[in-house]
């Protein structure tokens, strides 16, 4: 009787041992890993030092001379395509998404819905070669011969316009899916209260519903905007690749990322280039983060934030 | 007809119009994909590797980047796995409720999600000069699997995150060890959920073009070695897009029509799944 208590006892000890050491490792691992985003940055960080023992920040990002061969490496064309095309994409995407995310919620009927949300998944699954693609065959010839000589202006089509129509299509899936949820998130008793007041259905979207949601919508935007801004693929296939600062809408443009893509097979022949690419890979870095930290604040801050899926 | 009413009638008509904007550029770019694509398809596509001179449009297929694709990714994706079942595991059954250190895992991972892909391949590219790898499948699958990390284990959270704690409390009273409820309990009551999570991580992967750049190559051949650079589907595409050649142009419609193919598979199995996969679900 005793030896069974024993072997009962040593039993049961292992399990404990086995649940206390499953317990440590599973916290250094989530630990090392919670960490990923400082190792990335301080990486980053740590191999752009060279530049900046050549040029100092404000001559890095204001100057307008790219010239790796001379060692001249001024962002600022490729900062303002990023900031033109991410623009461009936002100023098309924000009413289109609004309006079709109220549609969605407050008038489309449930079969509409339901037909609907797996199109927005697909869309939000289609590669970005894809898009890039179908961005060359379509927008850039579209542009080109019929929006561009409607402005009386002639463009290849490779410009901003395209790249920002292609990513404004891009980032629907990303503005859509979070302000359904967050319209949906809103109380029927508040719509009740507005409707039995006697305002009309578009009086109460406008001043109760679009109210309460609006921390949430400006989330969704702000994600879909750090989103766009770091899109690479699609956006090279289509936006032009010069590097000057775009002066109009069917300008080319040279936005960060295509930047580092089109550039990182010949960086290791010219001395401090891979630095320089490095240097706009953290910038990327810094302004992406910088605009999730505050959408992922808002929505976490709030009752919705088991839903920010991107 | 008041004012009101004008107003109310005027925007539904720009919010119908805006939803079948959306609904006409979707099949837009399906039905363009897919009538660039259909006559470039054959069956060489999917047995044979480029021939010489297939980038001048002689005969030959994509096998070996359709190959690379599927064991990049199918590799990072169980690399990811392995890490995020632990690290969700943790957030869930083991960090007491309202720890400080799991939110902040879970903000962390979701700004993580954020990164842009091309951000992933730049480092991805640095650590490989620091551990002295050259361009491989070994590489690219290492920053894919970085890359698919924190979708995979925020979806699996969120998935996890739902299991009702009775039956947590139930296992307990039983006797069980967290360890046993985490794997025996929490994991099965979740399968279809953790199985979606995955498919959804490898879509993203397979799909993702900026992060392999630098990190896999790319070669004619089929992947046989870890170190040796390997072609990918994305990457043929893009290629392949930029040739002046018609005939190689074509096939990059077809490679992006494959593609586009197994990306929407994954996706509606993973809805499928949701639906249907759920025999051991206590409710």
């Amino acid at each position: 009787m005793t030896r069974f208590f024993q072997q009962f006892l040593n039993f049961e000890k292992i399990r404990i041992l086995k649940d206390r050491f499953a317990e440590k490792s599973l916290f250094v691992f989530m630990l090392i890993f919670g960490l990923a985003l400082f190792l990335i940055i301080l990486v980053l960080f740590l191999r752009t030092h060279p530049i900046h023992t050549m040029m100092t920040l404000p001559n890095l990002l204001f100057s307008t001379v790219w010239k790796p061969s001379k060692g001249l490496f001024g962002f600022l064309p490729f900062i303002a395509g990023s900031l033109w095309v991410t623009g461009v994409a936002m100023a098309i995407a924000i009413p289109i998404c609004l309006l079709t995310s109220l549609y969605l919620v407050e008038y489309a009927p449930a079969k509409l819905r339901e037909l609907i949300s797996p199109l927005i998944d697909i869309l939000a699954g289609i590669p970005s070669v894809v898009y890039g693609i179908w961005g060359v065959l379509a927008i850039v010839p579209f542009i080109k011969n019929y929006l561009a000589p409607l402005f009386g202006i002639s463009s290849t089509g490779y410009s901003i316009a395209a790249g920002g129509i292609v990513l404004a299509i891009m980032v629907f899936p990303v503005i859509i899916h979070i302000s359904v949820e967050i319209l949906k998130a809103v109380p029927k008793d508040m719509k009740d209260a507005s409707l039995a007041l006697g305002a009309t259905k578009w009086q109460t979207i406008k001043h109760v519903v679009m109210k309460r949601a609006m921390p949430g919508i400006v989330a969704a935007i702000v994600l879909a905007l750090s989103r766009a801004f770091g899109e690479t693929i699609a956006v090279l296939m289509v936006v032009g690749n010069v590097a000057r600062i775009p002066k109009s809408l069917f300008d080319p443009a040279y936005p960060l990322p295509a930047l580092i893509a089109n550039n990182y097979g010949e960086m290791l022949s010219i001395p401090m280039y891979d630095s320089a690419l490095l240097f706009a890979a953290l910038l990327l870095l810094l302004v992406v983060l910088y605009f999730n930290i505050i959408s992922r604040m808002i929505l976490s801050g709030s009752k919705w934030s088991s839903y920010y899926y991107g | 007809m008041d004012k009101r009413s004008l107003e109310e009638n005027f925007f539904k008509f720009l919010m119908i119009a805006s939803t079948a904007l959306i609904v006409a550029v979707l099949s837009m770019i399906l039905l363009t994909i897919i009538i660039k694509g259909l006559p470039h398809l054959s069956w060489a596509m999917f047995t044979q590797t480029p021939k010489t001179c297939y980038y001048l449009g002689k005969e030959g297929g994509i096998l070996n980047s359709i190959l690379g694709s599927l064991y990049l990714t199918g590799g990072a994706t169980i690399l990811a796995f392995l890490l995020s079942l632990p690290i969700t595991l943790y957030l869930n059954v083991y960090a007491k409720k309202g720890s400080k250190l799991a939110y902040f895992t879970r903000f962390t991972f979701d700004v993580l999600w954020g990164i842009p892909s091309i951000v992933y391949g730049a480092f991805g590219f640095t650590l490989m000069l620091v551990l002295g790898l050259k361009c491989s499948l070994l590489a690219g699958m290492l920053t894919v699997a970085f890359l698919i990390l924190p979708i995979m284990t925020r979806s699996m959270d969120e998935v996890i995150r739902m299991v009702p704690q009775p039956l947590m409390d139930a296992s307990y009273a039983l006797g069980a060890t967290r360890f046993e409820t985490a794997f025996k309990v929490v994991v099965r009551q979740s399968l279809p959920g953790i199985s979606t999570a995955v498919l959804i991580a490898f879509g993203r992967g397979i799909g993702d073009a900026a992060s392999l750049i630098f990190t896999a190559g790319f070669t004619d051949s089929l992947p046989t070695s870890l170190f040796s650079p390997v072609a990918t589907l994305p990457l043929t595409i893009f290629f392949q897009f930029s040739s002046p050649i018609p005939a190689v142009q074509g096939r990059a419609y077809a490679a992006a029509l494959i593609l586009t193919i197994i990306i929407l598979s994954i996706s509606i199995i993973s809805r499928l799944m949701t639906k249907k996969f759920t025999r051991h679900i206590v409710r």
